[in-house]
């Protein structure tokens, strides 16, 4: 009798693991708030103000979700993860969604079973060096010592541009951005490399950025972008939809001063089909008509979040380059609404 | 023959010991300037700390306590006509985020109630020289405080209007008779103030509460699960025999405990709602964090250790195997391990949708490390003890825990207070660890203030900041310990 109990518990709770895991969407629904995955710190993308609201790129992501599943952009809950707590927290369902500055990778994809659903950053590794070394190129730092975040792939790319390019350097590893700045400011190394977005928002802060070059050359591919766990498709559609939506708005002129006016209706069908004036997208989604709207309007588009926390009116000042428009020369190419 | 011989009739005046040795001149030759040596050792540590002073004090002096940001403090560092200054507005803008991380602004008062009621709770067991009187008073006081701030209506009107009553009287008791004849009293009779440690007993359940919130009768149902282990002994003592009632009084409070505690409170509450607005742990950071973690790891660590080197010097094959394995293993293992075991293998073993509190993993992580290291420095007591100290408390027929209690203990803790106080000093500077896993303790938090934009490269404030507010506890608490072993010295020095 007794096992019997325990194996009725057990079955109880796999079901019940089998349920959580299957219908994110409900569970979200039912807690009336959305855990989102965000780094417990970066530039630009995610950190909390002095009152505790988290702002930044990848949260305007997890915002975009909230409103449109929810209908409300604050109803998040920001868990802040690190670098070794992020996958875990993802699988075990602590998490409903991580949008952490994730590089997608195919081991991450396929064998840490998670599914990315997009890229909403495309970033690549970087150099950045003092003026006063008189370097104008990567290929020119034979024998540079180099500023070096350890156990990160920013490592391995490294080894493999030197050796590539048949040139020497010797690391000097350190742990964290903010200790990598103060090396690099104290001339410990020559070179400090990292992430160009991560690259400029450090140069940012110099008392003289304009002693510090970000060399041209990009070594790496890190496309970064929200990933959710595998196996619950819907879930996975809705949020590469609500990524989708934000950049689509972009491409078809839909900002959040404008999408009152639009959505009223307008002569082009694909606005219309976003904005949920024709057909029925958001019930495809289990959701109703007015998710992109929500989604846009809880942060702007794609362009007005990126002009917001990163763009080049900020203090980081990154230019669009790669992550313009794909009709602006850029590579960001949303799959159509229809 | 004429006498020569003189005898002094009357004393010399005392005269001022000579000029080179008395004074601060004196003084400084005895201390600073004794010897070639000395005096170059003497010269070269000014020089130093000349060195040090003149590069922190300009920086350190600095008008940026209201700079906005990184930017701002550089030009009214610039302005102030200084090269290089500390930029001391973000310690302005976050220091509240430090203490707190993200618990509501609104809700702060808890934790700040939570912290002055620890120290009434603390005194009767820390300090000796404390009158019951005082001590209550003392809690009625900090009660009284507390209810300004939290809100207005009739029942706190009531509550104010009890408290200032209550340390009218025991003030002008305090005032009017002094210790001695108190003492007199309490000899001849007279009722006593109950014992303050209730309310110790009391803030134990009292202090989830206040952190957490939610509804009062869980921490009240759990607090039964000691009357119910108790009751068991009682009742069943008389009819099963002394080990099998306690081995029922110990399984019976687990069991209401697992399955019971829940519903209880619950059923009570749905009749009789008292609640504090339930704050979820993740909404817990800062210095609020580490001084939880600490300050319950180290408040359960202590009983556990000296259990645990009981055990260890146990004649029970069992229990002596049980405790050396726990002991070994866990002092084998880096805290770092344990805190990642408490953050992702819990979390992948147990179902999705458990809530199993991060933070009581921790704080249950944290507790059992520290319970290693204690065990072993309580061993380290217990070994210095000559052998005729535990022959003795057999020749005068005391049994096991008796003999602990009254003999051994006493003696063996006394001698480890030194080795428990750096141990709980090391325990609480772990705490910041816990940034590792993702939890917001005040190194946490420097990143992620860092991580706004305005404040992005901003390292010596904050740290600096952050050790000067675990220096005053981790002080504090040497200091304690210094103070301790003074009051229990009885040999004659």
């Amino acid at each position: 009798m007794k096992k019997s109990v325990i194996l009725g518990a057990l079955t109880v709770a796999g079901l019940a693991a089998g349920a959580a895991s299957a219908a994110t969407l409900d569970d979200v629904k039912a807690r009336g708030k959305l855990n989102c995955g965000v780094s417990t710190g970066l530039v630009g993308f995610a950190a909390p103000d002095a009152n505790g609201e988290w702002d930044g790129f990848d949260v305007g992501v997890c915002r975009a979700v909230a409103a449109a599943t929810l209908g409300d952009p604050t109803a998040v809950e920001f868990v802040p993860t690190t670098g070794k707590t992020r996958f875990t927290a993802l699988a075990s369902g602590e998490i409903d969604m991580l949008a952490r500055n994730t590089t997608w990778t195919f081991t991450r994809d396929v064998d840490l079973k998670f599914e990315f659903v997009g890229v909403n950053y495309y970033d690549g590794q970087g150099f950045m060096v003092p003026k006063e070394l008189g370097v104008s190129s990567a290929k020119e730092l034979d024998g540079a010592t180099v500023c070096i975040q350890t156990g990160t792939t920013t490592e391995l790319n490294l080894a493999d541009f030197f050796r590539a390019n048949n040139m020497s350097y010797e690391p000097v590893p350190i742990e964290t951005n903010a200790e990598a700045q103060q090396q690099y400011l104290a001339g410990a190394c020559d070179v400090y490399t990292t992430d160009a977005s991560g690259l400029a928002a450090t140069r940012a802060t110099f008392e003289d950025p304009s002693a510090h070059v970000v060399l041209p050359e990009i070594v790496s591919k890190e496309p970064l972008g929200p990933l959710v766990r595998h196996g619950d498709q819907e879930w996975g559609d809705l949020v590469r939809w609500t990524l989708n939506a934000l950049i689509s708005a972009e491409e078809l002129g839909i900002t959040s001063a404008n999408i009152e006016e639009l959505s009223a209706g307008t002569d082009n069908p694909e606005i219309n089909r976003i904005l949920g004036t024709e057909g029925n997208l958001g019930e495809m989604l289990g959701l109703d008509a007015e998710w992109a709207k929500r989604a846009i309007m809880a942060g702007g588009n794609y362009g007005e979040l990126f002009a917001k926390n990163i763009g080049e009116s900020t203090p980081i000042g990154l230019a669009r380059g790669l992550n313009a428009q794909w009709k602006d020369g850029g590579i960001l190419y949303s799959p159509p609404f229809r | 023959m004429k006498d020569v011989s003189y005898v002094r009739t009357e004393m010399l005046p005392e005269q001022d010991p000579p000029a080179s040795t008395s004074g601060v001149i004196g003084w400084m030759r005895q201390n600073l300037f004794d010897g070639i040596s000395n005096s170059i050792l003497t010269l070269a540590s000014l020089a130093f700390i000349y060195w040090v002073l003149s590069h922190f004090i300009p920086w350190f002096w600095s008008p940026t306590w209201s700079g906005g940001s990184l930017n701002q403090c550089r030009e009214i560092v610039a302005e102030a006509g200084k090269e290089s200054g500390a930029c001391w507005g973000v310690i302005n803008e976050r220091w509240p985020q430090i203490l707190y991380g993200f618990y509501p602004q609104e809700l702060r008062w808890r934790p700040n109630l939570a912290f002055a009621l620890m120290f009434v709770a603390l005194i009767p067991i820390l300090f000796s020289m404390i009158s019951r009187r005082m001590n209550w008073f003392l809690l009625a006081l900090v009660l009284f405080v507390a209810t300004l701030f939290v809100g207005s209506g009739w029942l706190l009107i009531v509550a104010q209007i009890a408290l200032v009553a209550a340390m009218v009287w025991t003030g002008w008791q305090i005032v009017t008779i002094n210790g001695a004849d108190r003492a007199e009293q309490i000899k001849g009779g007279a009722k006593r103030l109950p014992n303050p440690l209730f309310f110790t007993a009391t803030y134990v359940f009292l202090m989830p509460w206040l952190l957490w919130g939610g509804s009062i009768w869980a921490p009240i149902a759990t607090a039964l699960g000691f009357a119910v282990g108790w009751l068991a002994y009682r009742l069943l003592s008389p009819i099963i025999g002394g080990l099998g009632a306690l081995i029922v009084a110990i399984i019976a409070p687990v069991i209401w405990w697992l399955f019971l505690v829940g519903p209880v409170a619950a059923g009570i509450n749905a009749i009789l709602p008292i609640e504090l607005e339930p704050v979820q742990s993740r909404y817990f950071g800062g210095l609020l964090l580490s001084i939880t973690i600490g300050v319950v790891a180290i408040a359960v660590s202590l009983p556990l250790g000296i259990i645990l080197a009981l055990g260890r010097q146990s004649d029970l094959l069992l229990v002596k195997w049980m405790s050396v394995g726990f002991i070994e293993f866990i002092r084998g293992v880096p805290l770092i391990t344990l805190l990642f075991v408490a953050s992702f293998l819990l979390n992948v073993f147990m179902p999705p949708g458990t809530n199993f509190d991060i933070i009581l993993r921790v704080i249950i992580m944290a507790t059992l490390f520290s319970a290693a290291y204690i065990a072993e420095v309580v061993r380290g007591g217990l070994a210095a003890l000559p052998k005729g100290q535990y022959e003795a408390a057999d020749a005068l027929g005391l049994d096991y825990w008796k003999a602990q209690r009254l003999i051994i203990m006493p003696q063996a803790l006394k001698i480890s207070i030194p080795g428990i106080v750096s141990t709980f000093i090391g325990l609480f500077k772990d705490t910041t660890l816990v940034s590792i896993i993702g939890l917001l303790d005040p190194i946490g938090l420097s990143n992620s203030i860092r991580a706004d934009v305005n404040w992005n490269g901003i390292v010596w404030e904050l740290y600096g900041f952050i050790a000067l507010l675990f220096f005053i506890f981790t002080f504090s608490m040497s200091r304690y310990s210094m103070y301790l072993e003074r009051r229990l010295r009885t040999d004659h020095r």
